[in-house]
């Protein structure tokens, strides 16, 4: 037998081991536990504002930690900084690279970021001395594009790229602290956990991973979705993962269980799930789809209780305020929504 | 931290990783799934009623509330 094909069945029987462990704790589903929970009652939400600005197809957007200004990239070339109240453009930043695909809000406030094809990360200082928005640093090594950003600090930051790692950066002297290789197909998107401990990535290998930020290591492996993962969030309580794919559906997989306990799927939604995030409670699931919609779902019940229709194409990005109190979707419509 | 440099790892190198990568996950200790859905049941439970987007929210209390406009008489 070749060493490769050893290999192969080393990683075979690995793999049904896993499986077998994850079975023995399995003893109930979300939904058997959640049945004396009344399914909370339908989800009417109202577009409350409207951004308009972009001249293009919006690809991204991010809320700042304040849960009022929020930032969004379109591949007309530019970054916004929006405040979602008065709708006011705080700053509209133009790109070197219009082909961007994502953005970030610093938890200060003081810096966002984006990428795109130009397989960089960019960090703008919305801060700076003259109240001039530049460039501060361009993170480049990866050798595909940038799928998604995130910050930990104003000294850090992750990214997700198509050449399937995810790379932790120095934004002070724009080098590489860490690299993390694994996804045997393009990193599609990230999320930080909580307490900063831990990131998950989606790909288009169809899993999902949670990676140890500091030690540089991969924790756990989610395989499930028969399609590329495309949105990938944290449960609000930070013990377990919400994501979504091109396969139609979302799913909560938790951490402890090392397994998925719930899917969101209904046979009428038939396109790819685009974005998702959890409303504050974690009760409700917002999931942006290719059919221009987004579906509202109860977390425990997987049933569909409500709809956002409003906007004219695809929703490519959704986001809930930290506080709760609103959601924004962006799309290919060049606007972005404010809903509650 | 070494970093590694994913585009000289050779197919085998890849192979060897994946192995590597699921003996350590076997290890892994496992909840039981009844105990994680309590847990998530109960912080939902714990902080729905706070859930904006769940609960919805009077008109003045809403901060993006249409601002007072025009009357028509």
């Amino acid at each position: 037998m070749g060493e490769m094909e050893q290999l192969r069945k080393e990683a075979e029987s690995l793999k049904d081991q896993i499986n077998a462990a994850r079975k023995a704790v399995q003893d109930t589903t979300l939904q058997e536990a959640a049945a004396g929970v009344a399914v909370v009652g339908r989800v009417q939400m109202k577009t409350r504002k409207t951004l308009r600005g972009h001249l293009a197809k919006i690809y991204a957007m991010h809320w700042a930690t304040d849960s009022k200004l929020c930032v969004s990239a379109s591949q007309d070339g530019k970054l916004i900084v929006w405040d979602s109240v008065t709708t006011n453009k705080v700053n509209a930043i133009p790109l070197k690279s219009s082909w961007v695909m994502t953005c970030a809000y610093a938890p200060s406030g003081n810096l966002v970021a984006c990428g795109g094809l130009d397989n960089m990360c960019s960090i703008y200082n919305l801060k700076g001395k003259d109240g001039n928005v530049k460039v501060m640093r361009e993170l480049a090594a990866h050798t595909g594009y940038l799928s998604c950003c995130r910050f930990i600090s104003d000294t850090e930051i992750i990214t997700s790229s198509g050449d399937c790692t995810c790379i932790l950066w120095d934004i002070e002297t724009g080098t590489q602290k860490t690299v993390y290789a694994g996804h045997q197909g393009d990193c599609m998107s990230l999320a930080v956990s909580p307490d900063f401990n831990f990131f998950i990535s989606g790909a288009c290998d169809f899993t999902s991973k949670l990676w140890d930020i500091r030690e540089g290591t991969c924790r756990q492996t989610f395989p499930g979705h028969e399609s590329d993962v495309n949105a990938i969030g944290f449960f609000p309580n930070g013990n377990a993962v919400i994501t979504g794919s091109d396969d139609t559906t979302c799913k909560l997989f938790d951490l402890r269980a090392d397994q998925e306990l719930i899917t969101y799927q209904d046979s009428s939604v038939m396109c790819g799930v685009t974005s998702l995030a959890p409303s504050l409670s974690g009760r409700l699931i917002l999931a942006g789809y290719d059919d221009f919609n987004v579906n509202i779902w109860d977390a425990l019940k997987a049933e569909r209780v409500g709809v956002l229709a409003g906007h004219d194409n695809r929703v490519s990005c959704i986001g809930v305020s930290a506080d709760g109190m609103a959601c924004c979707t962006g799309s290919w419509d060049s606007f972005l929504k404010i809903w509650n | 931290m070494p970093v590694i440099n994913v585009e000289d790892l050779t197919d085998k190198d890849k192979a060897l990783m994946e192995v590597n990568q699921l003996k350590t996950e076997v290890k892994l200790e496992r909840w039981l799934t009844s105990k994680c859905c309590e847990e998530i049941k109960e912080y939902i439970q714990a902080r729905v009623e706070e859930d904006t987007l769940v609960k919805g929210i009077s008109e003045e209390k809403n901060p993006f509330k249409e601002k007072g406009g025009c009357v028509i008489c």
